[in-house]
């Protein structure tokens, strides 16, 4: 059995914990009996601090222990972790000049028959809004554990995303990079797909003319290996959450560029509907077959003859 | 209290008194003689910072040093004319106030202002990052006290009261609230603000708000165990 996101996510907190005395873990119950199940909480009962339910006190509880020196490390689901205490995170965190980690869990549709109260697909996008932040969308556990660590020992503020999706391996080796998966001929549009939608994305443009580009690092987006690896005019963005996220992002790489941009991802965040996860990624047209009909429609009018 | 190394240029400090604090809130707010009992953190910040609170201007980051966490950051001349009457800010500092190269603006801001540990001004942030702290002094062993001043009004918000139930369930005793109660609230607190505190586990006391003696005995009676919270009364005006 595949180790899951939520389950590397643990046990690395729990090295961190081990290897620097400054590592808190702030929750809000989600998360807590993982904890102790692995034997965190008895070995670190200081350390690991649960407020109950309580969101706003979580977000202001890291603040506090971030401006006395420590590292927190904050987890939870996405809607109750970054959009019912967005101002928490700007003022407490962004504002006061203090950093700490979020990790959500949750991603855009794993929740799926939930439905909406648990479903946050905006939550890379508003996250975006704060400077200072870094945004990562992990594909595979490998690459959620190489950010986490990176990103504890930098101290900085960053946002990552576990998500119940998985790619069979990871793309991403190191931290912000971005790879190419597949290569097509010069002057082929160009796939850039965000985190656990790439194989999905292989598959379903396997027989086409295109190259694929991958990176699990939303913001920032590496400009610098953006433009050295688009050679064509069409860019196709596919992400996991609300589509045209990152568009500003990858239009400011390609500055000075003729291109023609293709924003895919989650156009209707409340589908009124339940069922499995798979059943959400087709609504919202992010299963193979959906974004191969989106890569198909989008290059369809090769671009020197668009008006 | 704990005693950290006098600085070399200590002779150069200059401390004003409680006199003192009308001309200085003159000087941001452009008026002739401002009068101190229209400001209703005065007595509170003054009494903190002379007699309460172990801060030094020259090690502001002493780790074991208290730290006042004000919450209630609007109308922040009376906190910016004590730390200038304390030497943390200069007098010359205060005439530029809220112009758009002061560092004193109309809610304070900690990266900007020697001695100011948190930036303030929404309602409802300070005490949950007040619980932060001092949950971080426990964990680090340090000796401080986080001192948090609220307004009643600002007592509406709900996310003061998650910080309360958590601060009393983790019996959070380096924690220390003032209440300035100048009955603001709206919709009021039936019942008295004490005892949504004593509720949750804390220990609760009401003072007159002007009364410097009593202000010092109540902040420093807190008792081990659990935190504490000071409801300072200084009538109904607004300020």
């Amino acid at each position: 059995m595949i180790e899951s996101m939520r389950e590397r996510f643990t046990r690395v907190a729990g090295d961190l914990l081990a290897e620097d005395n400054r590592t808190v873990i702030v929750l809000a119950v989600i998360g807590h009996a993982a904890f102790s199940q692995q034997g965190l909480v008895g070995r670190y009962p200081k350390r690991i601090v649960d407020v109950g339910i309580r969101e706003q006190a979580q977000i202001g509880v890291a603040g506090g222990l971030a401006l006395e020196g420590f590292k927190p490390i904050v987890s939870g689901y996405a809607p109750f972790l970054v959009e019912r205490p967005y101002e928490q995170i700007k003022l407490d965190l962004t504002h006061q000049g203090a950093d700490a980690i979020l990790v959500s869990v949750g991603a855009s549709w794993d929740s799926s028959g939930s439905g909406r109260t648990h479903l946050a697909p905006e939550d890379v996008t508003l996250m975006a809004t704060l400077p200072g932040w870094s945004i990562h969308v992990p594909g595979h556990p490998d690459e959620l554990e190489m950010l986490l660590r990176h990103e504890h020992s930098l101290g900085a503020s960053a946002y990552i995303r576990t998500s119940v999706d998985l790619n069979s391996r990871p793309y991403s080796t190191a931290p912000g990079m971005i790879s190419t998966l597949k290569r097509g001929s010069h002057g082929s549009p160009t796939v850039l797909v965000v985190g656990p939608l790439a194989d999905a994305t292989l598959d379903a443009v396997d027989d086409l003319d295109v190259s694929v580009l991958y990176s699990s690092t939303p913001a920032p987006l590496d400009g610098d290996a953006l433009r050295a690896l688009v050679s064509g005019t069409d860019v196709i963005l596919i992400e996991p959450y609300l589509a045209g996220t990152s568009a500003a992002r990858v239009m400011e790489a390609l500055a000075g560029r003729p291109i023609r941009l293709h924003s895919h991802g989650v156009t209707e965040p409340d589908l009124r509907h339940y069922g499995t996860p798979g059943d959400h990624r087709t609504a919202h047209g992010l299963d193979a077959p959906g974004i191969r009909d989106f890569v198909l429609r989008s290059t369809a009018t090769p671009a020197w003859h668009a008006h | 209290m704990l005693h950290t190394q006098p600085s070399q240029d200590i002779e150069s400090r200059v401390e004003f008194g409680y006199e003192e604090l009308g001309g200085f809130m003159s000087a941001m707010m452009g008026d002739e003689k401002h009068s101190l009992a229209a400001t209703s953190t005065l007595d509170v910040i003054w009494t903190l910072y002379d007699r309460v609170m172990n801060v030094d201007r020259d090690n502001p980051r002493n780790p074991d040093r208290d730290r006042l966490y004000l919450s209630k950051g609007h109308g922040p001349m009376a906190y910016y004319a004590v730390l200038t009457a304390k030497g943390f800010l200069e007098p010359t500092d205060l005439a530029g106030f809220g112009s758009y190269n002061s560092i004193l603006g109309h809610h304070p801001d900690r990266l900007l202002v020697p001695g100011v540990e948190i930036s303030s001004g929404s309602l409802g942030h300070g005490l949950p990052l007040a619980v932060g702290a001092a949950i971080g002094i426990g964990i680090a062993e340090r000796m401080g006290r986080v001192f948090c001043l609220l307004g009643d009004g600002e007592l509406d918000e709900g996310s003061n009261h998650e910080a309360i139930a958590v601060a009393g369930r983790l019996g959070l005793s380096r924690l220390t609230v003032v209440v300035i109660d100048n009955n603001s609230s709206i919709l009021g607190w039936p019942g008295g603000i004490a005892r949504r505190f004593e509720v949750e586990g804390w220990t609760a006391t009401t003072v007159d708000g002007r009364n410097h003696d009593d202000i010092e005995r109540e902040l420093t009676g807190h008792r081990s165990g659990s935190p504490h919270v000071v409801v300072a009364d200084v009538g109904a005006h607004r300020d």
